[in-house]
Formats: structure tokens, C-alpha cells, sequence
């Protein structure tokens, strides 16, 4: 038996429930709020989500999804996204064995994987304001920038925070604090991988 | 405004049977309610005094924190209450479901209702007249209303008629009330709409079939218009001090409110100028709740 | 109004120079946080206001000064309710009163938005703060440092909305600002801006606060302390708290469309466009009805344990009164459509909605009851908490009987929006979250200060706030039922008035209950030597907070407590012993206390620039805000040292006894 194991009987030799067993190391205090702040997250993305169906169909004699939107440019972005989430699983590893190396190549690889997703993301949105879709021209529009705008400016500040965290490795090194916001950050960019999921099925393969 | 400068009693003085039905219904849950909720209150009281600190002859029991069938009666109190109060609010919500219509002898009018900044707008569709800040009805009759706003919410309210409901842009809403007897019944907007709101009052004039016919005619002879350049007046934000009226209205009015589309630009006299408000597209524009 | 690019739409025509009510106000408030800053800077306790309280991450610290916040705001929105009731009280028949719509209309959005936001939620917020960690055994908080930063938060919010008094104009739409009055369309002031960024600003501290609270309850309790031994406060302040997480993030994104609407022409909720005013309403219920408990289910937690302590019982029904608590929380997701059943959503929708509602009547119906029985057998003791108790039981049964009423459809066709439901709110929020606020204030500011407060004027306050709220809602209720709605300027029924003038007196006699409180106060401090509290527990207490000395060394305990069953204190107590068990302990184990640190005063200064600036469209300001909160960010990150190491006082030491270090 480990020391561990021990800490967690009672000295009759029963198990101590998992609710009694006193304040929980700072690891695990860190990652659960974190957590609970994801779900807050995605709760306001279930708001957006909510108006977006509402919305969906107010297209004022506007164009709708079907006629905007370019599921093959899509599939791209998508495929950066899902892949920048691979990459930063390595990421994940490389801090787990303290090597700066190959976190600094798989912390810029996913960069340049968000990065493209962001630019891709843009130039959708920059094109549909070109032709006069903009988020002004009907509540549908309106749903649709403000739902994957959201989604965008999550990712937006994502690639903001990897690039801090970067600084810190190199500036702080792996200390207990930096692998805690690093092991936050890597939450935060999967769950943006959920939420796009749900963005990518409802927005443009439910568009219609 | 003299008629009403005397205490009015409003929702506890009902002149129709929704507004009786909805008093009945507010009497019966209060009472079942107060059966529990005084003797909690003398409990409240008596428990507290006869256990204070210095009163030698309470019996106390300081471990007395469970027992099951203590438990059980504070559980199942509340519980029978709501599975009673709950079966009068599913009744009631199917009763008097503001769409549901009203049977009666005497054969229905249609109104429709525009709330505007800050004013009352009544349309009488199959009488081709118009009032604003003044509802005529005939008494006994059921009035069917079919409601929207041409600017922020409203919601049209006569207490002593019963039920209000919202007014909203782009969409109507639908209301059912009858008034039993002659008489003026205050009416207002329930819902806070801006600068003028506390000034958006009318009144429901309820007049004798015979008067109403009267009144029916005078109004015809008004030579004003409800057209797309009277309305435009009628829009304009500001308060409306003396009710007016409407000879002739334009065709569709209603409905293009609703579609935010331009009014009719002349008006036409004839006496069928609009569907019955009971056929009027709902599929788009009827309220709902998501 | 035109624009600038360095003031925005900023000019001297957003000085209400013509109305001298405002600027009055506003006179006042300036002169007496001069007075205080000047008082301040006079006694040289600059340094100390500084490192003990604006940079302090102490959980106690921050819960006194969300306190503190609170008690101010109450100033503010009680002037308004004085006006508000004045008005009134005058306005009857052809009389107009003094206050003209525009500025009644913003009287009112005003009080609706402070008393909830910044009185209510911030005095509930500021007494978890205080109390959780003390009750649960942990030293602080999950995270101490952002638990600074949610505080300033709601500081900056509350700010900027009393800058709207003088720089501009407060929203005129009612405290929930319902679209399209709320849209450019209608409203193109400034005043929904002010809303909108103050309540944004305040969100992000709430939900911060939630999630720091929620992982303390959840990650933080002192060995031994399972679910069942948890006191039943902590219980409701985990409600409140899985509450706010879930909900806030629905208010931040429905006021986040609706400032879309305003700033970028976006349709969300306008009339054109193919917008949607129904889907607010329902938004903003979503998050506004779980709000309500988010309010009252701390309130139901300091009665829980003032009943007790002052019965000298356990709470009855400990496993009930859990039970409740968490099926309020859930169901209070269910029910948001009773605030609008005059949207016309049809019968069955209705009548689902007015049977969940009164659903939530059963648990709190079932707590009313274990109160009743927690005093039956007691040994009563009539502190002023306990009076608030008392008047809370007998008060808040009668706000709940008129909530169940309009729970019934048809019978809010009659009510909705009318005074009898201003009278409804008013009872449990009043008679609920007030009372509960000030039950816990007395309770636990020997705790706080080492000091109990004066226990005569506490109970004249007590009495003057029960009988004003009875002569001020009970006429509210009548008028209600004869048609009088709620948010009108004047009326013409001349039949009215008295009830209004009754009222108006019944506000007068709360605002003596609120003078007697301050009065309270300041007697309490100068003669506080007489009032000291040695033992740590003045009123007999029956949970952890109690064991330590009042006020509490900043680390709380020497040593963690080993818990072995609920009430653990007066466990200990009965056994005759006036000391804990202490966990088994690592000798060689440093005790840490958390660094101070500015981040949350100065993220907040960048915050409220920022929100002014977005106010009043002056894009360069609000860039800069903007920065400033970034770079506050960053050299937090780059900080290195986190905690302070000290050594525990034998005195607290003493407090804990045993295990020996294995």
C-alpha cells in the first residue's frame, strides 16, 4: 500500500469517503474551478445557440444559410480546428514531460493551426459583409455573426493566452503555477473543439 | 374623468364573466392558502413566546432535530395544497384562455387594437370605424379582440373586464371579454411603454344595444379618415387628451400594421371592408413562447 | 447628439444642470466620500486602507467590503424608493406631482436595478464571502485573488451606474430593460448603456465569485467534513452559488445582444429586421427567475442557522431542509415563463408553467415547517437575529401565498404587472433577502469586529423596518386588486391617494429602521470596548466559524479541524471541551496566508474607464481601458511570489487540540 492509499483509511482500517478526506490539493482546486468556469462558457453559448435557432429563419428577405454559406471553406477551417486540438494534446504530453522543446513545436503548431482557422474564419465574414450580409441585414445574420463570432473571439483570445503561456515557460520555466494555467489552457481550446462541433452541425450542416 | 375621480375597486368589482370567473378563482386560492398560512403564523408566534428563555414551565427537548412522521405531514401540506391549486391553475388556464371564445345571445363584435406611442387605437373591421383612447361596445355582447403595436410593448388592460394581454410589434395577440351591463370601465396599459404610459388610459364605454347602434351611426358620419396620412398623425409620439373618431377606414389597416407594410391610402366606407378577426393569418405572426 | 473623437458623445449637456434633484444628490454623495477621503488622508491611514483592505485577498476582508458596498447602495436606492413613494403619495387626479416622467422613469429603473444588483445580491455575495470558509474549516477561499478582483468588480459596476446621476441619464425602461423600449429605436440616450456596461462589468465579478465559492465548498472542506456534516448556510450558499454559474452566463449573453442591437445595428430584439423582443423576455427570465434564489437561498440559509442558535437545537429536518434546498435549485430552471403568462403562449403552456411554479411552494413550504419545529422544545432567545427570524416566518408565508396566487394563470391576468405584484416582490424580497441580509449582519459582526452590535437600537431597527414594510406594501396590495399597475407617473383616480400616503408613511418608517441601524453602527464601535467578545462565541454557536477568536486570524485555523459530525462546535461544546480535534498534521508543514495583491482595485479603475468610455463612444478611452486591464492581467502572471508564510498564534493554537503529528 502507498502513503497515499494509507491517508485515505480510517484507523479501523475502512475506507475514508472521498467527501471526507479534507481540502483537496491545489492541482485539482485549479483545474475544477476551471472547469466550472467552462461550464459557464458553454452556457452562454447554449444562450447564443438558443437565439440562433430562434433566429434562424428570419431572414427579412434576406439570403439565408443555405445560399451563404461554403461548407467545402468550412470543412477546412473545421479541419484546422480538430487538428490544432490533436496538436495540442502533443502539447499537453510535451509539458507532461517538461520538455521545452517540443512544447514550444507543438505550442506553435496548434498556434499556426488557430491562426488559420481565425484568418479562414475572417474571410468568410469579410465576404458576406462585402455583399451586403452583414450582421444589420436580418436577424438571422445577426444570430449567425454573433454565435460564431463568439466562437472566433474565444479562439482569438485562446491564441492570445497560448502565446502568454509560451512567454512563461520561457521566462518561468515549468513551475507548478505554469503548468496549472497550461493544463487550463488546454482545457479551454478542447471545449472551444466541442462548441464548434455544435456550431458546425447546427450553423452550416443544419443550414437551410 | 369625472366617473372615475371616485374609488374604483377595479379586479374586486368585476363587470363580466372573466372577470368574475378570474375573482372567484383569486378568492378561492387565497382562502385555501390562509388555512395553512395563518395557523403557521400563530404557530410561528406562539411556539417562539411559549419556548423563550425564561419560561420555567416549558417542557424543553433540545435533541427533538427528526421524526419521521413529522416529516412526512411537513412534506405532504404542501404538497396536497399544490396538487389542489394546481388542478384550478390547469382549469383555469384552459377556461380562461384569453383566445377562448365567449358564448353568449348577443352575436359578437370584432375589435382590433393598435397601441401606439401613447395611445389606444380601436379598429371595428366589419363596422368600418375607428376610435382612439375609447372603446364602445355594446353591452352583453362578447367582444373579440385581435391586438398588436405599432411601436414598443404594451398590454391592454381593463380590470374590472378581466384578463389583460400583451400588444407586440409584428404579431397579435387575441382576447376574448364581455361586459354584463351598461357602465364605463377604466381601461389601460399594464405594461410600461415609455414617456407617455401613465397618460394611456381609455375608457370601455359599454352602451344598451339600441345607443350602440346610435353611436355606430354618428361615428360613420364623422367625416374623418383613418388613411395612411391620418395614421402617420396618430403615430407620431404624444399624448391623445380627448378620444377621436373614424368615419371611414381603409381597407386591411390591421393587418398591415402588423406587416409593418403602408396603410391604404384612401379609406373605404363599405360595411365588409375586413375579414372577421377569427381568420386572420396566425400561422406567422400569433405570440408564442419558446 | 453629435460626436467627437475625444469626447464621444460626451458634452456639457450631459450635466443635468437644470434639474436640481440629481445634482443635489450627487452634491451629497461627492461631500461625503470627500469627507471620508479627507478624513482618511488626515489620520495618515492611507497606507493601512491600502494594505489591509483595497489590496487585501483575506475571504473575511473582502466579504465586509462587499458588505460595506451593499449598506451604501442601500442609501442610494432607498432615496430612490423615498421619491419614488413621494411621487406618488402627491400625484393623484389632476396633480402631476414633482418628478416628470423622464426622471421618474429613471427613479425607478434605477432603484430596481441597485437594490437587486448592488444590495441584495452584493450583501448575500459579501456574507458567504465572510462566512463559507470559516463554516467549511479552509483557510481561504479557492482562489483568494480573484475572489479581490470579483469584489472590485462589483465595486466598478455599482460606480458607474452612480455615475449616471450626474454625467448623463440612467436608463428609463424598468429594471430589466425590456426591448424594443430598450432598442435605439426608443431609447437613444445613454442611460441603457449605463445599464447594460455597469451590469456587465458587475456580471463577470458574480460569475468569478460563483465559481471561486462553488470549487471552495466542493474542493475546499476541512477533513471529515462530508456532504451530511456540511452546516446547512454552506448548503444554500452551494445553491446560490451552481446558481450563478448557470445562470449569469445567460444575462451576460442576452445583454450582450441587446448592446449589439445598440452598438452595431444588429437584430436581435428589434421591431425590424426580423428581430425578436419575445426571445429577450424570455432570456432574460431564464437568468432572472434562478436569480431570485440566487438571493433568497443564502437568506434561507443565516435563518436556518439564527433559528437554531437562538433555539439552542439543531435545525430540525437537517436532511429535509438539504433535500429543499437543492430541489429550489433545480426547479427554479423550470418556471421563468410565470413572469409573462400575458404573452399569450396558450393554455397548456400556461397551465405547465403555473404548476412548476407552485411546485417550488413544496420545499419551501417544508422549510417554513422544520423552522416552526426547530423552535418547538428550544430554549428561545429573543437577539435581535432572532426577531428578523421571527419576522421573516411570519412575513415571508404571506409573500409566498400571493406568489402562489399569481402562479395561478388566470389570476395573474388580473395582477400581472400590477402593484399587488410590486406589494408581492417587495414581501420576499423584503420580508426575505432584507431581513435575511441583517439577521446575518447582527449574527455575525462579533465575528467580523470582535464586538457585538448594540442589541436595543438593532431591535427598534428591526421594528421599524416590519411595521414601515406593512404600512408600506400591505395598501400596495389593495391598490393593486382595484387596478392600479405598477411604473405609472400619476393616476387620475383621486380615490388612491390615501393608501399612497400610507404608504409613503410606511417608507418613512423603514428609512428610521435604516437611520437606526447606522445609529446602531456608530454607537456599537465607540463603546465597543464594553462590548468586546473574548470567547469567540458570543451567541452559543453551533458551527465551525464560532471556534476561532473573533475576528479571526487571517489564516482562520492553526490547524485544519477533524470533523465527526454535523455542528461540530457545539459538539464540542456539550462535551464539555472548548476546543476542536485537529487533522492529522505534518509538522514540518508551513502555514501559508495569501499575498495582497492590487490586481482586482486596479483591473477594476481600467474596468470602470472602459465602461465610461464604451458609454459615451470615446473609442480611444475604452482602448485603453481595455489595455490597462490586459497589462493588469500580465503582471499578475508574471508575479512569483503568492503566499506569506506565518506563524500560527499560540492562542489559536490552544483553540485545536490534538492529533499528534504522526
Amino acid at each position: 500500500m502507498t502513503d497515499a492509499q494509507i491517508s485515505q483509511m480510517t484507523p479501523e482500517g475502512s475506507e475514508i469517503p472521498i467527501s471526507e478526506r479534507g481540502p483537496a490539493p491545489t492541482r485539482v482546486v485549479v483545474s475544477y474551478g476551471f472547469w466550472l468556469f467552462i461550464l459557464s462558457d458553454i452556457i452562454l453559448f447554449a444562450a447564443l445557440f438558443a437565439a440562433y435557432a430562434v433566429l434562424s429563419g428570419q431572414t427579412a428577405g434576406g439570403p439565408s444559410g443555405h445560399q451563404l454559406f461554403d461548407r467545402g471553406h468550412v470543412l477546412i477551417e473545421t479541419a484546422c480546428l480538430l487538428l490544432s486540438s490533436f496538436t495540442c494534446g502533443m502539447f499537453s504530453l510535451a509539458i507532461d514531460q517538461r520538455s521545452a522543446r517540443y512544447t514550444y513545436v507543438f505550442g506553435a503548431i496548434t498556434f499556426a493551426l488557430g491562426l488559420g482557422f481565425i484568418g479562414l474564419e475572417l474571410s468568410e465574414f469579410t465576404e458576406m459583409i462585402a455583399h451586403g450580409n452583414g450582421p444589420q441585414r436580418s436577424a438571422f445574420l445577426s444570430a449567425f455573426f454573433a454565435l460564431v463570432g463568439m466562437h472566433g473571439t474565444h479562439v482569438t483570445l485562446g491564441l492570445a493566452w497560448l502565446l502568454g503561456m509560451l512567454a512563461q515557460v520561457a521566462t518561468l520555466g515549468f513551475t507548478p503555477r505554469v503548468v496549472g494555467r497550461l493544463r487550463c489552457f488546454s482545457l479551454f481550446w478542447h471545449a472551444l473543439d466541442v462548441v464548434w462541433i455544435g456550431v458546425f452541425t447546427i450553423v452550416y450542416l443544419g443550414a437551410h | 374623468m369625472s366617473v372615475i375621480s371616485s374609488l374604483q375597486v377595479g379586479v374586486l368589482d368585476p363587470q363580466g364573466p372573466v372577470a368574475a370567473a378570474e375573482r372567484t378563482i383569486l378568492l378561492n386560492a387565497t382562502v385555501i392558502m390562509l388555512a395553512v398560512i395563518i395557523p403557521v403564523i400563530l404557530l410561528t408566534l406562539a411556539f417562539a413566546w411559549w419556548f423563550r428563555a425564561g419560561n420555567a414551565k416549558a417542557k424543553r427537548s433540545p435533541d427533538f432535530a427528526y421524526s419521521g412522521p413529522v416529516e412526512v405531514v411537513v412534506w405532504a401540506i404542501p404538497m396536497l395544497i399544490v396538487l389542489f391549486l394546481g388542478g384550478i391553475a390547469w382549469i383555469g388556464s384552459h377556461d380562461l384562455d384569453p383566445p377562448k371564445r365567449i358564448l353568449a345571445k348577443h352575436s359578437p363584435i370584432d375589435v382590433q387594437v393598435v397601441s401606439l406611442d401613447w395611445k389606444w387605437l380601436f379598429i371595428y373591421p366589419a363596422l368600418g370605424v375607428a376610435s382612439v383612447n375609447k372603446l364602445v361596445v355594446p353591452a352583453g355582447a362578447p367582444l373579440r379582440l385581435q391586438l398588436t403595436s405599432a411601436t414598443v410593448m404594451n398590454s391592454f388592460f381593463v380590470p374590472q373586464l378581466g384578463s389583460q394581454i400583451y400588444t407586440m410589434a409584428g404579431m397579435s395577440t387575441r382576447l376574448n371579454l364581455l361586459a354584463d351591463k351598461p357602465g364605463v370601465y377604466p381601461g389601460l396599459s399594464a405594461q410600461f411603454s415609455g414617456q407617455g404610459f401613465s397618460d394611456m388610459r381609455f375608457n370601455v364605454q359599454a352602451l344598451p344595444e339600441g345607443q350602440f347602434n346610435q353611436w355606430v351611426a354618428t361615428a360613420k358620419r364623422n367625416p374623418a379618415q383613418l388613411t395612411a396620412a391620418t395614421y402617420a398623425q396618430l403615430a407620431k409620439p404624444g399624448l391623445q387628451a380627448t378620444p377621436l373618431e373614424f368615419g371611414a377606414i381603409g381597407q386591411g389597416v390591421f393587418d398591415a400594421i402588423v406587416d409593418a407594410r403602408p396603410l391604404p391610402v384612401s379609406a373605404s366606407a363599405t360595411e365588409s371592408a375586413a375579414s372577421p378577426a377569427d381568420d386572420a393569418s396566425t400561422s406567422d405572426h400569433s405570440a408564442m413562447a419558446m | 447628439m453629435s460626436s467627437s473623437v475625444l469626447l464621444g458623445k460626451l458634452d456639457w449637456s450631459a450635466i443635468p444642470l437644470n434639474e436640481p434633484l440629481p445634482l443635489i444628490s450627487a452634491a451629497v454623495v461627492v461631500a461625503v466620500i470627500a469627507a471620508i477621503l479627507g478624513l482618511v488622508t488626515y489620520k495618515r491611514a492611507w497606507p493601512y486602507f491600502w494594505k489591509e483592505w483595497i489590496t487585501s485577498v483575506d475571504h473575511k476582508r473582502v466579504g465586509v467590503m462587499y458588505v460595506v458596498l451593499a449598506l451604501v447602495m442601500l442609501l442610494r436606492g432607498f432615496a430612490d424608493a423615498l421619491m419614488m413613494r413621494s411621487q406618488l403619495a402627491m400625484a393623484a387626479g389632476t396633480a402631476h406631482g414633482y418628478l416628470p416622467p423622464d426622471h421618474y422613469n429613471q427613479i425607478f429603473s434605477a432603484h430596481g436595478t441597485i437594490m437587486i444588483f448592488f444590495v441584495a445580491m452584493t450583501f448575500m455575495v459579501g456574507l458567504m464571502n465572510f462566512v463559507v470558509p470559516l463554516q467549511i474549516g479552509a483557510r481561504d477561499v479557492a482562489f483568494p485573488v480573484l475572489n479581490s478582483v470579483s469584489f472590485w468588480l462589483t465595486a466598478s459596476g455599482a460606480l458607474l451606474l452612480n455615475m449616471s446621476l450626474v454625467i448623463g441619464e440612467f436608463a428609463r425602461t424598468g429594471w430589466l430593460v425590456y426591448p424594443p423600449l430598450s432598442e435605439l429605436a426608443y431609447s437613444p440616450g445613454v442611460g441603457v448603456d449605463y445599464y447594460l456596461w455597469s451590469l456587465q462589468i458587475s456580471g463577470v465579478g458574480t460569475l468569478l465569485s460563483g465559481v471561486n465559492l462553488t470549487t471552495t465548498i466542493l474542493k475546499l472542506r476541512a477533513p471529515g467534513m462530508g456532504y451530511s456534516r456540511m452546516p446547512i448556510f454552506t448548503w444554500t450558499a452551494l445553491a446560490s452559488n451552481l446558481l450563478i454559474i448557470a445562470a449569469f452566463p445567460i444575462l451576460t449573453a442576452t445583454l450582450g445582444m441587446l448592446l449589439l442591437d445598440r452598438y452595431l445595428g444588429f437584430h436581435f430584439f428589434t421591431n425590424d429586421g426580423g428581430g425578436n423582443a419575445m426571445m429577450y423576455i424570455n432570456l432574460i427570465w431564464a437568468w432572472g427567475h434562478p436569480e431570485v434564489y440566487i438571493l433568497i437561498l443564502p437568506a434561507f440559509g443565516v435563518f436556518s442557522e439564527v433559528i437554531a442558535t437562538f433555539s439552542g437545537k439543531a435545525l430540525f429536518g437537517y436532511r429535509s431542509m438539504v433535500i429543499a434546498t437543492m430541489g429550489i435549485c433545480i426547479l427554479s430552471f423550470m418556471v421563468w415563463l410565470h413572469h409573462f403568462f400575458t404573452m399569450g403562449a396558450g393554455a397548456d403552456v400556461n397551465g405547465f408553467f403555473g404548476i412548476m411554479t407552485m411546485i417550488i411552494a413544496i420545499p419551501t413550504g417544508v422549510k417554513v415547517f422544520n423552522w416552526l419545529f426547530t423552535l418547538y422544545g428550544g430554549t428561545v432567545r429573543f437577539n435581535t437575529p432572532l426577531l428578523w427570524a421571527i419576522g421573516f416566518m411570519i412575513t415571508f408565508v404571506i409573500g409566498g401565498m400571493t406568489g402562489v396566487l399569481m402562479a395561478v394563470p388566470p389570476a395573474d391576468f388580473v395582477l400581472h404587472n400590477s402593484l399587488f405584484l410590486v406589494a408581492h416582490f417587495h414581501n420576499v424580497v423584503i420580508g426575505g433577502v432584507v431581513f435575511g441580509a441583517f439577521a446575518g449582519y447582527t449574527y455575525w459582526f462579533p465575528k467580523a469586529f470582535g464586538f457585538t452590535l448594540d442589541e436595543r437600537l438593532g431591535k427598534a431597527s428591526f421594528w421599524c423596518w416590519l411595521i414601515g414594510f406593512y404600512l408600506a406594501f400591505m395598501p400596495l396590495y389593495l391598490l393593486g386588486l382595484m387596478g392600479a399597475t405598477r411604473r405609472m407617473q400619476h393616476y387620475p383616480e383621486t380615490g388612491w391617494q390615501p393608501m399612497m400616503i400610507v404608504a409613503l408613511v410606511g417608507a418613512l418608517v423603514i428609512f428610521a429602521g435604516i437611520l437606526l441601524t447606522i445609529a446602531q453602527l456608530v454607537v456599537s464601535i465607540r463603546t465597543r470596548d464594553q462590548r468586546r467578545d473574548h470567547s469567540g462565541d458570543p451567541w452559543q454557536g453551533r458551527t465551525l466559524e464560532w471556534s476561532t477568536r473573533s475576528p479571526p486570524p487571517e489564516y482562520n485555523f492553526a490547524r485544519l479541524p477533524q470533523i465527526k459530525g454535523l455542528d461540530a462546535w457545539h459538539q464540542a461544546r456539550e462535551e464539555g471541551r472548548k476546543t476542536l480535534e485537529a487533522a492529522p498534521y505534518d509538522p514540518a508543514e508551513k502555514l501559508h496566508v495569501p499575498r495582497g495583491s492590487a490586481t482586482g482595485f486596479v483591473a477594476a479603475f481600467f474596468s470602470v474607464a472602459m465602461g465610461f468610455a464604451l458609454v459615451w463612444h470615446i473609442w480611444w478611452l475604452a482602448i485603453i481601458g481595455l489595455v490597462g486591464i490586459v497589462a493588469t492581467g500580465l503582471v499578475h502572471a508574471w508575479r512569483t511570489v503568492h503566499d506569506i508564510e506565518v506563524i500560527p498564534e499560540d492562542t489559536d493554537l490552544a483553540r485545536l487540540i490534538g492529533p499528534s503529528p504522526p
